[in-house]
């Protein structure tokens, strides 16, 4: 049973071409939803631990593994 | 020259890169596990296309954590040749040996067509041997082509001569048309600031032989055979 969880949110920076935003977006106007702006599809991965994690160490990885900083903001929550 | 051709999990354009290579005079290709961690008696290395990892998290994310990534880098800190293809460009700029990135093609499809490329420079060891004008045809087969850098990054490759190709129309103009993929500039090949790392999403592996339509990709091998 693990401890506690931590979600790490990647989403890609408002500078990169987002296709897959865009191509959602159109699919929800089409689906009658009105009043739909700019959609950003991201990603997010919960990492499940037994104790509390290392932070700098999971930054670390948030950073160089789970997200690329050329093209995308991460952020981690609990 | 012996090539070395690393082989990740999930790499499929290996045997072609070997193949390629081997039918050239005076070059030799091996494969190289990606578990291997020296690139000793090797002259040149290549990164082949595929699918590492099955591109989890990002293409090339995983690979480029790979053991024989750390002598891959110092293969390049030495300034011996490094040829990233397709999957192989996409690892070189998640391990920062190339600035920027490969995202999602601007259509969204997976486009496996034969283009056009326009040769940025040949004053690199991959590129010397490209006749003066020639429009290169050679194909592309990808999902996630479309180079990404920031404003700052574009224009050090311009200042700095390291676009080696862009995607351009039959008579070598980089128009927005004849961009497949939405990358910015039409950019489909840069190097380093060295002019020894070299990453391209086309695949000049696939364009060595008359049988497969074109024989163009030769210029780039034999242009490390010159060098």
């Amino acid at each position: 049973m693990a401890a506690m969880k931590v979600v790490v949110t990647v989403m890609p920076k408002t500078s990169v071409l987002d296709p897959q935003g865009a191509a959602t977006a159109e699919a929800m106007k089409h689906s009658g939803l009105s009043g739909v702006g700019r959609v950003r599809v991201g990603k997010s991965i919960e990492i499940e631990f037994e104790d509390a994690p290392d932070r700098a160490k999971l930054e670390e990885i948030a950073r160089d593994l789970l997200s690329n900083p050329v093209i995308e903001d991460f952020r981690i929550e609990g | 020259m012996k090539f070395a051709v690393i082989r990740f999990p999930g790499s499929n354009c290996d045997q072609d890169c070997v193949l390629a290579v081997r039918s050239f005079a005076g070059a030799s290709a091996e494969f190289v596990w990606h578990k291997e961690t020296s690139l000793n008696g090797f002259d040149a290395v290549i990164l082949p296309g595929g699918f590492s990892y099955g591109d989890y998290l990002r293409c090339g994310a995983i690979a480029r954590f790979s053991p024989i990534m750390a002598a891959v880098k110092e293969f390049a800190a030495a300034g011996r040749p490094v040829i990233g293809i397709c999957n192989g460009f996409q690892i070189l700029c998640e391990a920062g040996l190339l600035p920027g990135a490969l995202v999602r093609n601007r259509g969204l499809h997976f486009l496996c067509e034969h283009v056009w490329l326009a040769t940025g420079t040949r004053a690199t060891a991959f590129t010397r041997a490209v006749p003066e004008g020639r429009v290169l045809r050679i194909p592309i087969a990808h999902g996630e082509g479309c180079y990404f850098a920031d404003d700052e990054t574009l224009a050090r490759l311009r200042d700095e001569d390291r676009v080696l190709f862009r995607y351009c129309d039959a008579d070598g103009r980089a128009t927005p048309d004849a961009n497949p993929n939405g990358s910015r500039e039409n950019i489909a090949g840069i190097c380093n600031e060295g002019r020894n790392v070299f990453g391209l999403m086309p695949h000049p592996e696939r364009a060595c032989h008359p049988e497969l339509g074109s024989t163009d990709g030769r210029f780039l091998i034999q242009s490390l055979l010159n060098s």
